[in-house]
């Protein structure tokens, strides 16, 4: 008899990366040369299982994991919506380019603790597979604090000053989490239940109650927190700056995403979008955050002059795009959520890379020392940032442009202009700071001397092969966005929030 | 309305070219071969629309749905047909003279060059082929990209600051125009164009449609070169000639230009905007730019950058024969716009000739040139007579229209600048033909074949549309007829 593997792919790909973490440790940590290839061959398993997840998803419908047979709400329940299967795919996929990318740079930046590394990697990547797939809110809480212990640690072995940054990364993801605990609880009281599916159900009923309302706001708290929204960013930019290039290329793309994530289940698919604008308070104050965010990191990252520390402040912007799409509360703003959490993740893994093959090529990534020699050396990662700046920017064909006209237009539709204008302004911020960069790419004549040097020329071809995908991925996912939207988003927003 | 791929093809034949372009980067000829057949290919595709395309008959190619409601699509009307046989032809001899001029002057960088060309060409059919706002905006905003890498090709300081300055005023505009489309979407339902305007009169508050019009201005006036959002064009001169010839003459600005067409006649409508008093503001606006763009094109020596505030004025003729809101105001407007392509183009295209030929960019310094370079200078009159609207040019034509369409102020503001246009250009042929040459003049011939041949081409179509304007004429009069179709004037 076949064994078919689809229906059972919510619990593989989770428990592929974790196995897979085990396995790292257990069987490199004396050849510490193998790590990389197993990471890799774990991730690829995962992600064709996931794509294979998401066809069948999308063929058969959702599909519900009752691990060891336990019904819910008792048990712990997977599910494998087009979302989840979506996003799940997208974690692996991305997780895959990345660690394929390290190669290079892993044993370079951290001889000797490869083992450690490709363990904390494929944990986050598991912890971040199953944050997407469960549908029981205290699971959701433990996979958010795996994906962020994997983090301290991927974040802390970076450089002398990694340690400090990683710390305050955990006293703040620590915080966060005993307030989504502590708002958990409180709920929990009310509604007696923990499964998603259950609980949505039940909200309407309690929603009036003080507990539930208390739960809620401390919730969404802990998640913004997690997520570096505006004003609980802080710990961010030292974070992604004293990391290694790879820790950061797998956290700043998907790692914040984990908690923006859970926020969007909470708010549309738990309380419904219907109870969050009713609310009005909650939605209104992720919203505003959002574009506070939105500005005050475009505003930083104007003024930075080391390119993973202007990408760090850049992502503090990003995450008040999804918080904005997240508090609009509607139709438009989830689909733009949504896609901006794709987006973003193929275009700051995109830039992240690049940062990664200049610190390979030309041991630096500090701007005012970039000039046109670095263009000639490395066409095609230049093209690739190009490529993901003008994303960035949100000009099309790219994708970045979907998703701020989604946004956009959900916030037309509420009438709400400074919301707007927030989005509008920081299209310009974004291109004053990356076209500064351009300029220094491809006009500023190389130094004196420079040009003496030999060029070592591009990055190694496994460097470079991920960064450009990421770059193609952008202007396939600008064009082919109608699929994702009308395949994967409507339905869910049909089902679950309208 | 007919389906078709015709306008798809179109639009992507130069987009096409561009990695061929690149690929073909070691051998010049190959590479410039594929630039010719892009644009000989992209002008047969308009050209073969012009048989199917009439006033009641669209022709679109499907369209894309980004989500449900809004949709990517070209779809072309009698309109975009318009401004697309303009851009396309005029790339076709712009690629010619570009080829001589990127030659003789060595330039560096050709492959970005003449890549970045065949990108602005193929944003710029999308923009005459778009058939909803959308559409309309991403084209947009590609063009405005895709300009980019022009307009600081020299890679000086002044270049990059000029690119700065570009991409401020470019980006800008877009997003304002971003926010005006989203605002239309939102409030009408559909972001599709039709003729005479799919706002109607009680959609909005008298307040914001003001402000929703005001966001579209500024939006498409910063490419039409309408005061005070005409800083960037006299800056973005310091691009190579051929340029500043289809781009900031034609393609760029003229998209400006076309939306102002699509914005007053295909969202607003007449009706709607004399109602809010939008035509006022426009005519205003655009009388004051053709004024003073005159008046500042006087007291530049550059010959450059005389040329652009000429356009910076003749672009407002356009606009203002739109805000005219009569069928002949708008008939001449539109006519305008091919008539302006094609005489600016020959004075772009002999400025460059003399600037590679005789490395002199100062009107001071043109003693006597029209003996070294007959052809060319004979060209630059016919431009320069055709612009101040003497026959028979077809420039002539043109303001004619424009005249018989205007009120008692459009007509002095046309009728003066008349003769500024006059008082600004023809002391430069006066300079060429008869002041003495100097030595150095004296001992040179004409330039290159390759460039004389398009100058003479456009001089001769400029001419050539005076007599033959039917086309033009008839396609210009049907949009006037369809947009105003509904009543008024």
């Amino acid at each position: 008899m076949r064994f078919d593997l689809l229906p059972h792919a919510p619990v593989i790909v989770p428990l592929a990366f974790l196995v897979g973490a085990m396995l790292a440790v257990l069987g490199t940590l004396f050849r510490p040369r193998w790590a990389q290839p197993l990471a890799v061959a774990v991730s690829a398993f995962a992600t064709l299982v996931a794509a294979g997840g998401l066809v069948h998803v999308l063929a058969e419908g959702t599909i519900r994991y009752q691990l060891a047979g336990w019904r819910p709400p008792l048990g712990i329940e997977l599910v494998m919506d087009p979302l989840s299967a979506f996003l799940t795919l997208l974690m692996a996929g991305v997780g895959l380019l990345v660690l394929i990318h390290s190669r290079p740079i892993v044993p370079r930046e951290l001889p000797g603790r490869e083992t450690a590394f490709y363990a904390a990697s494929l944990l986050l990547l598991g912890g971040l597979c199953g944050l997407v797939l469960t549908g029981d809110l205290f699971n959701l809480y433990v996979f958010i604090e795996i994906v962020s212990l994997s983090s301290y640690a991927l974040l802390g072995i970076g450089s002398k000053r990694a340690p400090f940054s990683a710390f305050r990364y955990l006293v703040m993801g620590t915080t966060a989490g005993s307030l989504y605990l502590l708002g958990l609880a409180c709920i929990y009281m009310r509604t007696g239940t923990l499964n998603m599916a259950d609980f949505a159900a039940i909200v309407p009923e309690v929603a009036d109650q003080v507990p539930v309302q208390i739960g809620v706001v401390l919730l969404l708290t802990g998640l913004a927190l997690k997520s570096a929204l505006f004003p609980l960013h802080g710990w961010l930019p030292d974070a992604y700056t004293d990391g290694g290039s790879t820790a950061t290329a797998l956290i700043a793309p998907i790692g914040t995403k984990a908690a923006l994530y859970a926020m969007l289940r909470v708010t549309y698919f738990l309380l419904g979008p219907a109870l969050v604008a009713d609310g009005a308070l909650v939605a209104d104050v992720i919203a505003y955050l959002g574009a506070a965010g939105i500005l005050w990191g475009s505003f930083l990252a104007m003024s930075q002059r080391e390119l993973k520390r202007m990408l760090a402040y850049s992502s503090v912007a990003q995450v008040g795009y999804i918080a904005l799409g997240i508090g609009l509360a509607s139709g438009y703003g989830f689909i733009g959520a949504v896609l901006h959490i794709v987006n973003h993740a193929c275009m700051k893994a995109c830039l992240f890379l690049v940062s990664g093959n200049l610190r390979q090529v030309v041991h630096h990534s500090y701007l005012p020392n970039i000039d046109s020699s670095v263009r000639r050396k490395m066409p095609w990662s230049m093209a690739a940032f190009s490529v993901a700046a003008v994303s960035m920017i949100g000009l099309p064909p790219t994708a970045g442009f979907f998703s701020k006209w989604y946004l956009a237009l959900g916030t037309v539709e509420q009438g709400r202009w400074v919301l707007l204008a927030s989005l509008l302004i920081s299209t310009l911020l974004n291109a004053v700071y990356f076209v500064r960069v351009f300029e220094q790419i491809y006009l500023r004549p190389a130094r004196e001397g420079a040009g003496g040097r030999p060029a070592s020329g591009e990055a190694p071809l496994s460097m470079v092969v991920p960064t450009v995908v990421f770059a193609v991925l952008l202007l396939v996912l600008g064009v082919g966005n109608a699929l994702l939207v009308d395949h994967l988003l409507l339905p869910m927003l049909g089902g679950g929030a309208s | 309305m007919i389906e078709s791929m015709t306008p798809l093809f179109a639009v992507l034949t130069p987009l096409l070219a561009i990695p061929l372009i690149v690929a073909a980067r070691r051998m010049p000829d190959v590479r410039e071969s594929f630039t010719i057949m892009a644009a000989l290919a992209a002008f047969a595709l308009v050209a073969s629309l012009v048989t199917q395309v009439d006033a009641n008959t669209l022709v679109g190619s499907g369209s894309w749905e980004v989500v449900a409601g809004i949709e990517l699509n070209l779809r072309v009307d009698q309109t975009g047909l318009y401004f697309g046989l303009i851009a396309s032809g005029l790339w076709l001899v712009t690629c010619f003279y570009s080829i001589g001029y990127v030659r003789a002057h060595d330039e560096k960088n050709q492959t970005r060059y003449f890549a970045s060309f065949a990108a602005c060409v193929g944003s710029t059919l999308g923009v005459a082929f778009a058939g909803n706002l959308v559409t309309f905006l991403v084209f947009y905003e590609m063009l405005s990209l895709a300009t980019y890498p022009l307009v600081i090709h020299s890679e000086s300081p002044k270049a990059i600051r000029s690119g700065r300055k570009y991409l401020t005023y470019a980006l800008t505009a877009g997003v304002l125009l971003m926010a005006a489309v989203i605002w239309t979407g939102v409030t009408v339902g559909n972001f599709d164009f039709k003729p005479g305007g799919i706002i109607e009169p009680d959609m909005l508050d008298a307040g914001s449609m003001r402000v929703l019009f005001l966001l579209f201005l500024a939006g498409v006036g910063v490419k039409a070169g309408l005061m005070p959002l005409h800083g960037w064009l006299p800056a973005a001169m310091v691009a190579p000639t051929p340029v500043s010839a289809l781009l900031h003459a034609v393609a760029v600005v003229k998209s400006g230009v076309f939306g102002i067409i699509r914005v007053v006649g295909f969202v607003f409508g007449p009706e709607t905007m004399h109602l809010y008093g939008l035509d006022g503001l426009l005519v205003f606006v655009a009388g004051t730019t053709i004024v003073l763009a005159s008046c500042i094109a006087l007291r530049q020596d550059n010959l450059k950058r005389r040329l652009a505030y000429s356009t910076v004025g003749h672009l407002s003729y356009i606009v203002l024969g739109i805000a005219l809101l009569s069928r002949d105001g708008f008939a001449g407007g539109m006519l305008h716009m091919v008539n302006h392509a094609t005489m600016k183009i020959t004075l772009f295209f002999c400025a460059g000739a003399i600037m590679v030929h005789l490395h002199k960019d100062r009107v001071s310094q043109l003693d006597g040139i029209g003996r070294a370079m007959p052809w060319t200078m004979g060209a630059f009159a016919i431009g320069a007579l055709g612009l101040a609207g003497v026959p028979p040019v077809n420039g002539f034509l043109s303001k004619w229209l424009l005249c018989e369409g205007a009120t008692d102020i459009a007509l002095i503001v046309l009728l003066t600048s008349g003769l500024l246009n006059a008082a600004y250009f023809f002391p430069i042929v006066h300079r060429a033909f008869f002041r003495a040459p100097s030595e150095e003049v004296a001992a040179k011939g004409e330039a290159p074949t390759i460039m004389v041949v398009p100058i003479c081409f456009v001089a001769g179509l400029s001419v050539g549309l005076f007599f033959w304007p039917d086309l033009f004429l008839g396609m210009a009069r049907d949009v006037a007829a369809a947009v105003f179709g509904k009543g008024a004037a």
